[in-house]
């Protein structure tokens, strides 16, 4: 393709003259409403807080010495690294990333189902997986936490199948937070996933199965590649907002350790009040995402490349 | 032909993935029947919540929360899957220009930062330009996290789609603009959709940002659920959801079968 | 496009218009005013009220503070949130001749420490905080904290504490008899250690969640409103509330006339309405806590009047209310609370 001689009039890629209009919006939309607030935050985080909230205009770097060095309870020993918020991070990633996992593993397979359906019936398929989206994200986890807890209906069936004899203790267990995420992003792998698959063309697989390659190999070797953009694309859905995610560690996990998320909430919403704190923290976070991203995109490219 | 499509183990997968999906709701319908005061001790069939819903003294605030939430979850859907179509159009189809890694940033910054730092710092910013939180804000505020969301899926479809397909219609002298409408777009409807649903209900879900910048007498459904803190959750709440579901099923139903003529009339 | 933002703009406009002549605009706590009350205040004065809901008394002042105060003309913060606002300037006051039924609070709670001698607010709702056993799991004796920080060995596991700084603090200290806002070492110290080796017998941190996980089963026992234990007591636990030994803590919500009220005469009017004894008595019947209005009890339902909850029983340890820490210490409760978190 890279070859076939460009009609004149499209001056290289098609979109090209276009894109400033077409980046416009975005530009705009994000520009202004997102980007300048969240600048304003990444400032706040060097901004002196105020107490119970709020700042005052000095600078100090006293959030990011609270984040990375630990004086003990009174603030009078000598600097040690402080592991506390460094765990909170790993225990959040650790959970995001087993999150996205168990979705990619049964996203896809659905996607791909959903895609080899005759075209009719794919938007009604599309629509089941997202129906029980209307109902608020709580009132879900509720219900979820209502289904597995100890004397609640998934153990009594299994009991009653004899499949165990003591109700399994879900509830509270990080077993149960992963459901959770699970639960609450699934869509997110799904419908990307679809969106690529849908595009796949068979016969790419037909020519593999007519070389005799066995039919993981071809998903493997002839398919992943093609569909990747959409597996990468639900990843992300999936482990980014997981990372900042705390109904389901709250509800379905019990709350007794802090995640990234219930963390920056306590310092803007809870008794602690600490906004250049939160700030810090939604910094941190926020590069390490974004190095991230670089680096997939970097690897995108590559890729591409050669 | 059939072998290359179908992979042993996906049907059962998708069906669990379904029976997980839908084994809350479950929940959710029978307690919204739930006599007693309790979302978890059965009380008894009844209909008192329903009744609740319509005409307790409640009826008119949690009607207009559901209206705000699906107007807005409407537009800003629409809004934010217009906007990505035309970023993923400028990002996939705009070769390499300056400030591309940047702009992409940009696209996934929504994504990235914590929600509740984009709630206090957009209001912040809204009260320093002097925009009156309400209606407007709220909207503003779920079309720019929406973007992403929209995005994503688009820019994975379209970087599947050749520009043959383009070119060939530009060869045969049609205009960018009907090459765009009568190829591009039908070739990335499963795109658009899967970026529209998604969008969708992201902004139906959001709790976060919504509460801090609606303004007073502003309630969208999540807001008044998750305030219903002080009193515990109430099987009128699970009575509104299963409202919501059935709306949702009956549009549902309803594309299915306009889709169904449309599909016939073509024939 | 166009339309649809001339639509939204109109939108804004109408919610900007809430502000003028006729009107109210409340910050609440959702759910806790019956609407029947609110649609008589509107029928009886012809003034049109808003209301918009707050989820905890932290995310209220954090939403005032990035901007919001001059938007609403009344609110409702607790106790110690009463101070820190007062003290941060974000409270309006009133005279004694414009709160005409400023009489009918009850004398117990006209010159309390956060508001002395009422001058920004008035009570709307108090009750107590400790914590409820099911009876049915461990019919021993409840009358010590210990069941919450040294539970005996039938509960191990199966508590849910409040996630609530200074709830769960103020209990641990109650605990240890050691003073709020100490900035004693040693009692620090001891709290925060007596809290890490406490919570391995946690089974979750929840407030909004605190009557259901009693009500389900999830927990045995557990930190809890007594408002709130009423309320799991009626839909069938058999859950007890203690007032324990050592102490529990009281807490006062107050509605309060917020800085810069675009309608402070009818906030005023509004206020007044409350203290009447029948409408104070009717968020009562609705809340399930006690009003401190004198002369409500007539119009009291029974259970309400009645409940165990409501009516400690005589000679028990009165109460404390939550003080308000400076800085300086509130850093240490601060570093504790994380500690337990972490």
């Amino acid at each position: 393709m890279a070859g076939a001689p460009l009609p004149p009039s499209n001056g290289g890629t098609s979109w090209s003259r276009l894109k400033t209009p077409l980046l416009l919006p975005t530009w705009a939309m994000i520009g202004v409403f997102l980007l300048i607030p969240v600048l304003l935050m990444a400032v706040y985080s060097f901004l002196t807080k105020e107490f119970r909230g709020g700042v005052i205009w000095d600078f100090t770097l006293a959030a990011y010495d609270q984040f990375f060095f630990n004086r003990g309870l009174f603030g009078d020993e000598p600097p040690v690294i402080e592991w506390t918020y460094i765990s909170i991070f790993w225990r959040s990633i650790w959970q995001a990333g087993l999150a996205t996992v168990a979705c990619l593993l049964v996203g896809f397979p659905t996607a791909w189902f959903i895609a080899t359906r005759p075209p009719s019936q794919r938007s009604v398929w599309l629509f089941l997986i997202t129906i029980p989206y209307w109902v608020n994200l709580l009132i879900r986890t509720v219900s979820l936490k209502f289904l597995i807890r100890d004397n609640g209906p998934l153990n009594e069936f299994l009991m009653g199948l004899g499949v165990i004899t003591d109700p399994l203790p879900l509830v509270n267990t990080n077993l149960a937070v992963q459901l959770g995420l699970f639960y609450s992003y699934l869509p997110f792998m799904v419908l990307p996933i679809y969106a690529a698959v849908e595009r796949y063309n068979f016969a790419l697989s037909e020519a593999a199965a007519d070389l005799y390659a066995p039919r993981w190999t071809i998903l493997r070797e002839v398919v992943l590649p093609v569909v990747k953009p959409g597996i990468v694309a639900g990843c992300l859905l999936v482990f980014v907002p997981s990372l900042g995610a705390f109904l389901a560690p709250d509800l379905l996990g019990g709350a007794k350790t802090y995640m990234i998320g219930s963390l920056i909430d306590e310092q803007f919403k809870g008794s602690q009040g600490n906004w250049p704190f939160g700030a810090a923290v939604a910094v941190v976070l926020m590069t390490l995402v974004l190095i991230a991203l670089f680096l997939q995109a970097r690897a995108a490219a590559k890729g591409a490349r050669e | 032909m059939k072998g290359v499509r179908h992979y042993p183990g996906f049907l059962g997968i998708t069906i669990a993935c379904l029976v997980v999906l839908y084994a809350p709701l479950i929940v959710v319908t029978i307690y919204s029947f739930n006599d007693s005061n309790s979302i978890t001790a059965w009380g008894g069939f009844s209909w008192r919540w329903y009744v609740d819903v319509f005409t307790g003294p409640e009826a008119e605030r949690f009607g207009a929360a559901a209206w705000n939430s699906i107007t807005i979850a409407l537009i800003a859907a629409t809004a934010s899957t217009a906007i990505a179509v035309a970023a993923a159009l400028a990002m996939i189809r705009g070769g390499r220009f300056r400030g591309k890694s940047a702009t992409y940033a940009l696209i996934n910054l929504p994504l990235l930062v914590p929600e509740i730092v984009t709630a206090v710092a957009t209001l912040i910013f809204f009260s320093a330009i002097g925009l009156t939180t309400g209606y407007l804000t709220i909207l503003i505020a779920h079309i720019t996290f929406c973007i992403p969301f929209a995005y994503l899926p688009i820019a994975a479809r379209l970087s599947g789609i050749e520009e043959t397909y383009e070119q060939a219609a530009r060869d045969l002298y049609a205009t960018r603009a009907q090459a765009f409408w009568l190829i591009l777009l039908p070739l990335l409807m499963p795109g658009v959709i899967s970026g529209y649903l998604l969008a969708f209900i992201i902004s139906l879900d959001d709790f976060i940002i919504t509460n801090f910048v609606k303004g007073a007498g502003m309630e969208t459904l999540p807001t008044a659920i998750f305030g219903s803190v002080k009193q515990g959750i109430k099987p009128n709440i699970m009575a509104i959801s299963t409202l919501m579901l059935a709306v949702s099923v009956l549009f549902v139903t309803l594309s299915y079968f306009v889709n169904r003529i449309g599909q016939k009339t073509r024939t | 496009m166009k339309r649809l933002f001339t639509t939204a703009a109109a939108f804004a406009l109408m919610a900007g218009a809430a502000q003028a002549e006729g009107k109210l605009s409340v910050y609440h706590w959702f759910e806790y005013i019956p609407q029947e009350l609110v649609d008589k205040f509107e029928a009886e004065t012809g003034i049109e009220v808003t209301i918009d809901t707050y989820d905890s008394n932290e995310s209220m002042l954090a939403s005032l503070k990035a901007g919001k105060l001059g938007q609403y003309d009344v609110a409702v913060p607790a106790d110690f949130m009463v101070k820190i606002m007062g003290d941060e300037g974000m409270l309006d006051t009133f005279t004694p001749e414009e709160m005409t039924n400023l009489g009918n609070i009850a004398p117990q709670w006209l010159d309390v420490p956060f508001d002395q001698g009422r001058k920004s607010s008035i009570p709307y709702q108090w009750g107590s905080t400790s914590f409820s056993v099911n009876r049915d799991v461990y019919p021993g004796d409840i009358s010590s904290l210990s069941i919450l920080f040294n539970p005996p060995e039938e509960l191990k596991g199966k508590i849910n504490v409040l996630d609530s700084q200074n709830e769960v603090l103020i209990l641990g200290s109650l605990y240890l008899g050691i003073p709020q806002c100490s900035t004693d070492r040693e009692q620090l110290k001891a709290l925060n250690d007596m809290l890490l080796a406490a919570k391995p017998s946690w089974a979750s941190f929840g407030s909004d969640t605190a009557k259901e996980v009693l009500v389900s089963g999830d927990a045995a026992a557990g930190m809890i409103y007594n408002g709130f234990s009423a309320k799991a007591r009626a839909e069938g636990a058999n859950v007890e509330y203690s007032y324990p030994k050592e102490g529990h803590v009281l807490w006062m919500d107050n509605m309060v006339l917020l800085k810069d009220a675009p309608n402070r005469e009818n906030a005023i009017k509004f206020m007044n309405f409350l203290l009447v004894p029948e409408n104070a008595a009717a968020v009562t019947n609705y809340a399930a806590y006690s009003s401190g209005v004198t002369g409500v009890e007539p119009f009291l339902d029974d259970a309400i009047k009645n409940s165990p909850e409501n009516n400690p029983p005589a000679g028990i340890t009165p109460g404390v209310f939550a003080q308000a820490c400076d800085a300086e210490t509130q850093k240490f409760y601060d570093a504790i609370w994380t500690n337990l978190k972490k």
